[in-house]
């Protein structure tokens, strides 16, 4: 069965019918090929719904907004962006060195905790510091007492709700993303490389200059990627820390001004950013056909002893310690003092604890669905590629749009779709708004691409005889999914469903525009403790968001990258 | 210059393996002068790359020494680091930096000539190895017997005193490999260039080298002059 196109005129056909793709296998059939062009659509409609209320408004709108808001939200937002950017750069590339080209003792353990700031979102990493830092607080209580002062009129440390501090608290919780793609790359760095840099007389610390790291550099362009995108999209973080950047702004305007319009005009700009960012990191990419077909021996980590052994641990454990075990600390101490003195938990908590396991289970079933439509629809079946494919890389795209943003787009066509079904059921009000419908459909467009990318690339591994044998023994391509693929594809949705509960469990920006009215989320309740500026219950709530965000990180933990030896603990 | 070349003196090797330590080389001796080609003759696992891998200064020896050009590189008690070693080698995965055209792989140790001294070289490098139109293509552009010649013109571009070969061309096809060692053996003849080989291929040895050894089990058995050659 060919699937060339028939471009070329045959005798006997129909002009018209030169343009139809010549018979052949198809991935999938024509309802299944519908849901995956309805999903891939849908994760546009925000960006379209975006782009039409921003024209809504008029010109003195954006008059307006280019004098007064933008500018400094502008400067705050690059500068931000430019701070985090070089931080978890150095950071996350260190580290990453440290683990794969050193051998120390507990550098086993160090491999994997470097992760852990990874369960720190931003949010609750500067409300934990935000008290942990007071000029009232323990540690700089401490650090008068051991200098001898006695009052914050006399000694206080810069303040944290600065700029610099904002971007050292999201540099220490975002690291991990640029550790881990460096890390995946460093270890599987092969041997040969290295060691023909240094009979070439290259020092070892040249070599890695010369060699490791332009070799890295597709992984780091990445990591940075991916941390800067959470930056731009952070909305806790920035707030707490009094640091009006375009999220913020986007926020406000909405939400405190009811100016649609104006928030969709900034939500806009930050596209651009965004497509910068992304622009950025594919040139970062380019020429990533650096992988060589050969069996590879990997690099020999460089064994440290005595006061080297020991300065390579406490360098590496800085990172944890500041961005991951001080917050867990302080939060669980803070948890402990509540619970001990006021006894139980309070139902509205406890009611906030069942809203986000419900919004998270709701948001993983769906994303898990979609994603497995829209991969199965995709994914290659023969020799010629597959048309649908632009469907499944459009469908990842929502990960790279701003929680605040995706939700502002989404509002228009999901309120205007709402009216009308309301009207045609004969409900009163939005009936899928108030059902948390909106905000669940919002998440799936932000967390489809993890999944997505998991059952892609767990296809593609299993081999394509599979689905001919099943084919060829009668059974229908959904039959063949249902028996042969699913079964298989286990561990990978697994995994993927672990990523999406945990990031919807931690999700802010979209639960705060979207959710139905008196709907409180762990997150949700976090914020407005800090808001508010009482910390009472938040730090509960901190507690069990972090420790749900556990768990993908063990994941990731345990998982080693592929082609590099065991890392003994 | 005083001494032979190369000069290895009951060089003892061992490293840390499921059963404790693992002798991988047991007393090696072997003395190769100026402008010779050696080769180290054995089936995998014998430890003949790992006695490329002691004179390069990849690995610390445990027993005997390292001389080259008469002074001591390796022993128990000292140890000189490989980039200060100007031994040159040649791998047998190429070892090409992918993200470097060829000339700029080839010019990678010549960092303290000026640039057009630099450039030059570069010319005269690529010319010798028969490949002068591939300065800007990348190592995916070019075939593996291509890719080799390479990464003999890099490795030897800063002049080293002795080139190490660790079965350079047995990732290639026959054809290519037999035209690619006649090429080579004329080119470091030509240059007068110091060398030792490491294969498993008897005819490549037999028609490359000046001296044969055969390693087996770490042990270094028959050092000895190779016989009259059929051109």
């Amino acid at each position: 069965m060919s699937g060339s196109v028939c471009a070329t005129a045959a005798p006997g056909i129909a002009p018209w019918r030169r343009w139809r793709r010549a018979a052949g296998p198809r991935a999938a059939g024509g309802l299944w090929r519908a849901a995956s062009l309805l999903i891939a659509l849908g994760v546009l409609a925000p960006l379209a719904g975006l782009a039409w209320v921003a024209s809504g408004g008029d010109l003195a709108h954006w008059a307006h907004l280019g004098r007064h808001v933008l500018p400094q939200a502008s400067l705050n937002t690059a500068a931000l962006l430019a701070g985090v950017g070089v931080m978890v750069l150095l950071l996350g590339t260190a580290c990453a060195w440290l683990v794969s080209a050193c051998d120390f003792p507990g550098r086993g353990i160090l491999s994997w905790a470097l992760l852990l700031p990874l369960a720190m979102p931003t949010y609750i990493v500067a409300f934990a510091y935000l008290d942990l830092l007071h000029p009232i607080g323990p540690i700089q209580g401490a650090i008068r007492w051991l200098l001898g002062y006695d009052s914050p009129r006399q000694f206080r440390l810069p303040d944290l709700r600065s700029l610099p501090g904002a971007i050292v608290l999201l540099g220490l919780v975002l690291y991990p993303y640029v550790y881990l793609t460096a890390r995946a790359m460093f270890m599987t760095q092969p041997a040969h490389l290295m060691e023909a840099a240094r009979t070439l007389g290259e020092s070892a610390t040249r070599a890695f200059f010369r060699v490791a790291l332009p070799l890295a550099r597709p992984a780091l362009a990445v990591g940075t990627g991916l941390a800067l995108l959470e930056t731009l999209g952070d909305i806790g973080a920035s707030e707490f820390l009094g640091i009006q950047t375009l999220t913020v702004a986007v926020y406000t305007t909405w939400v405190t001004r009811s100016d649609l319009a104006g928030a969709a005009q900034i939500a806009c700009s930050m596209l651009a950013i965004v497509v910068a960012l992304l622009w950025l990191e594919r040139r970062g990419r380019a020429r990533q056909r650096f992988g060589s077909a050969q069996r590879m021996r990997v690099m020999q980590p460089r064994r440290l002893s005595g006061s080297a052994a020991w300065l390579a641990l406490c360098a590496g454990g800085v990172p944890v310690l500041l961005g991951f075990v001080l917050p867990a600390l302080y939060l669980v101490a803070e948890s402990a003092k509540r619970l001990l003195s006021g006894g139980a938990v309070s139902p509205a908590l406890l009611a906030a604890l069942g809203n986000s396991l419900a919004l998270a289970g709701g948001v993983t079933a769906a994303t898990l669905a979609a994603a497995l439509v829209v991969a199965w629809a995709a994914r290659p079946v023969g020799a010629t590629p597959n048309p649908d494919r632009w469907q499944a890389r459009v469908a990842g795209l929502g990960y790279a749009v701003p929680g605040t943003v995706l939700a502002l787009g989404l509002l228009t066509p999901a309120l205007a779709f709402d009216a009308g079904l309301a009207q045609w059921l004969g409900l009163p009000g939005l009936p899928l708004m108030s059902a948390g419908v909106v905000l669940v459909v919002a998440c799936a467009i932000r967390f489809l691409a993890m999944p997505l990318g998991g059952i892609e690339a767990g296809l593609t591994r299993l081999p394509p005889a599979l689905e001919l044998a099943a084919r060829l023994l009668g059974e229908s391509p959904a039959g063949t999914l249902r028996r042969v693929h699913l079964p298989l594809l286990r561990p990978a949705l697994a995994a993927g469903a672990l990523l999406v509960f945990v990031d919807a469990m931690k999700e802010l920006p979209a639960t705060l525009l979207l959710r139905p009215p008196g709907f409180e989320t762990l997150s949700t309740w976090l914020y407005a403790e800090a808001a508010r500026g009482t910390y009472e219950e938040g730090a509960i709530a901190a507690l069990a968001i972090v420790l749900a965000g556990l768990a993908p990180v063990i994941l990731l933990a345990r998982q080693r990258p592929e082609g590099a030896p065991e890392v003994a603990p | 210059m005083s001494g032979p070349a190369l000069l290895l003196q009951d060089v003892s090797l061992s490293y840390p393996g499921p059963r404790g330590q693992h002798l991988a080389l047991d007393r090696v001796s072997l003395t190769l002068d100026a402008g010779r080609i050696g080769c180290l003759l054995g089936p995998s696992g014998c430890g003949k790359t790992t006695v490329l891998r002691a004179i390069a200064g990849f690995e610390p020896v445990r027993g005997g020494g390292v001389w080259l050009d008469g002074q001591l590189h390796s022993s128990p008690l000292t140890h000189v680091a490989p980039e200060q070693r100007r031994v040159g080698m040649m791998f047998q995965e190429y070892a090409l930096f992918p993200h470097l055209d060829a000339a700029h792989n080839v010019a990678f140790g010549l960092r303290r000539l000026g640039a057009a001294a630099r450039r030059a070289r570069v010319s005269e490098l690529l010319a010798l190895v028969g490949l002068p139109d591939c300065a800007e293509r990348y190592p995916h552009e070019l075939s593996g017997g291509q890719q080799q010649r390479i990464a003999l013109a890099r490795a030897l571009a800063p002049a080293p005193r002795l080139l190490l070969l660790d079965e350079p061309f047995s990732n290639l096809d026959l054809a290519t490999r037999e035209r690619l060692t006649s090429q080579v053996r004329d080119i470091l003849r030509g240059a007068g260039q110091t060398a030792i080989l490491v294969t498993h291929n008897e005819a490549e040895a037999r028609a490359m080298a000046d001296v044969v050894g055969t390693m087996h089990n770490g042990r270094l058995t028959h050092w000895l002059e190779n016989g009259p050659r059929i051109d």
